[in-house]
């Protein structure tokens, strides 16, 4: 059986452990990069983790695009949405069809 | 090019239109399935954004709710409640194949023995919490759905890449190359059959000549005699 991560900073992440998902509290993208990778390793299915900490994980995200386990998804933290978790799939569709055709307003 | 130097024999030719059968055939079925990849993640790709904008709108409610009961209790007894009758869900994970793609499917539950409501005292904590509780559980089903179906979109993107450039590679590098190497051996192979064909119109010319200047020089002695 798999869990469910989730890593943000403390105040947006606190939620999560009433509802059953094992939270990880980061103050930057370096702490959150080390637990990223610790979670990674342990058997966690999905990983949430907080835009505001994501931006300067680019990369680290991107080395798990490609198994099936773990799914490393961007959520809004408390300051709300920033619009980095949609770009993410704006980029994955110009990857793959070479062009924006969803977004295109 | 790779095939411009190879030998101009019969089973060279043989074996290079072999190859570019294969690649023919190959290519077809990498055109296919590109097609198809990038069908279905259109369709994904396009639930996968409705998903988001609704996790992203409800998370922003369920995070207002958060703030609001933190202001009305202190962060102690917020903490409290949340950690102390630790409830741990769990998920379970099984992979389906979209053109050879595993992409995961994703069943969450709460482990068994956690209740589904609100596991602490509501003497200290105020309704703001239980409402904000009650939100994120409503996201949760959503929340994980958009999980699976981003992970899926991510992974098919990354497949239809692959698939495009080797598409590419096939259509616009290795089959010309072997239609190249194809043309040039058969037109050594032609130019010998012609060398050929005049050596031996040559060398019954020769022949001839010989014959005739025999029977000249025989016919000659004759007269003589």
């Amino acid at each position: 059986m798999y869990k469910i991560g989730v890593i943000g900073d403390r105040d947006s992440v606190l939620g999560f452990i009433a509802v059953g998902f094992t939270v990880y509290a980061a103050e930057d993208a370096k702490q959150a990069a080390v637990l990223l990778k610790q979670l990674a390793s342990e058997n966690y299915a999905i990983i949430y983790i907080t835009e505001n900490l994501a931006v300067d994980l680019q990369e680290e995200i991107d080395r798990y695009k490609e198994k099936t386990v773990p799914a490393v998804i961007v959520i809004p933290g408390k300051e709300g949405s920033t619009g980095f978790g949609m770009m993410n799939l704006k980029k994955s569709v110009e990857r793959a069809v070479g062009a924006d055709i969803l977004f295109k307003e | 090019m790779a095939n411009t130097n190879v030998n101009p024999t019969r089973m060279e030719l043989k074996r290079l239109k072999g190859r570019l059968a294969t690649a023919k055939r190959g290519h077809k079925l990498l055109k296919d399935k590109r097609d198809e990849i990038m069908r279905q993640f259109l369709d994904i790709v396009r639930e996968n954004k409705e998903l988001r904008e609704q996790v992203e709108e409800r998370l922003a409610n369920v995070y207002k709710s958060f703030s609001a009961a933190s202001a009305v209790s202190s962060p102690q007894i917020l903490e409290q409640a949340l950690l102390v009758p630790r409830r741990e869900g769990e998920i379970s994970v099984e992979s389906r194949n979209i053109m050879s793609v595993n992409v995961p499917e994703f069943t969450f539950q709460l482990k068994d023995g956690a209740s589904a409501g609100l596991n602490y005292g509501y003497a200290f904590t105020s309704g703001e919490l239980d409402a904000a509780i009650e939100a994120l559980s409503e996201l949760l089903p959503t929340l994980v759905l958009l999980a699976q179906k981003e992970k899926t979109a991510q992974m098919l993107a990354e497949e239809i890449e692959k698939t495009r450039r080797r598409v590419n590679a096939l259509e616009y590098i290795m089959m010309p190359d072997l239609e190249e190497g194809i043309k040039s051996i058969s037109m050594k192979l032609d130019e010998n059959e012609r060398g050929n064909t005049t050596r031996l119109m040559k060398v019954k010319d020769l022949m001839l000549a010989k014959t005739h200047a025999n029977a000249h020089a025989r016919e000659k002695h004759t007269q003589e005699a």
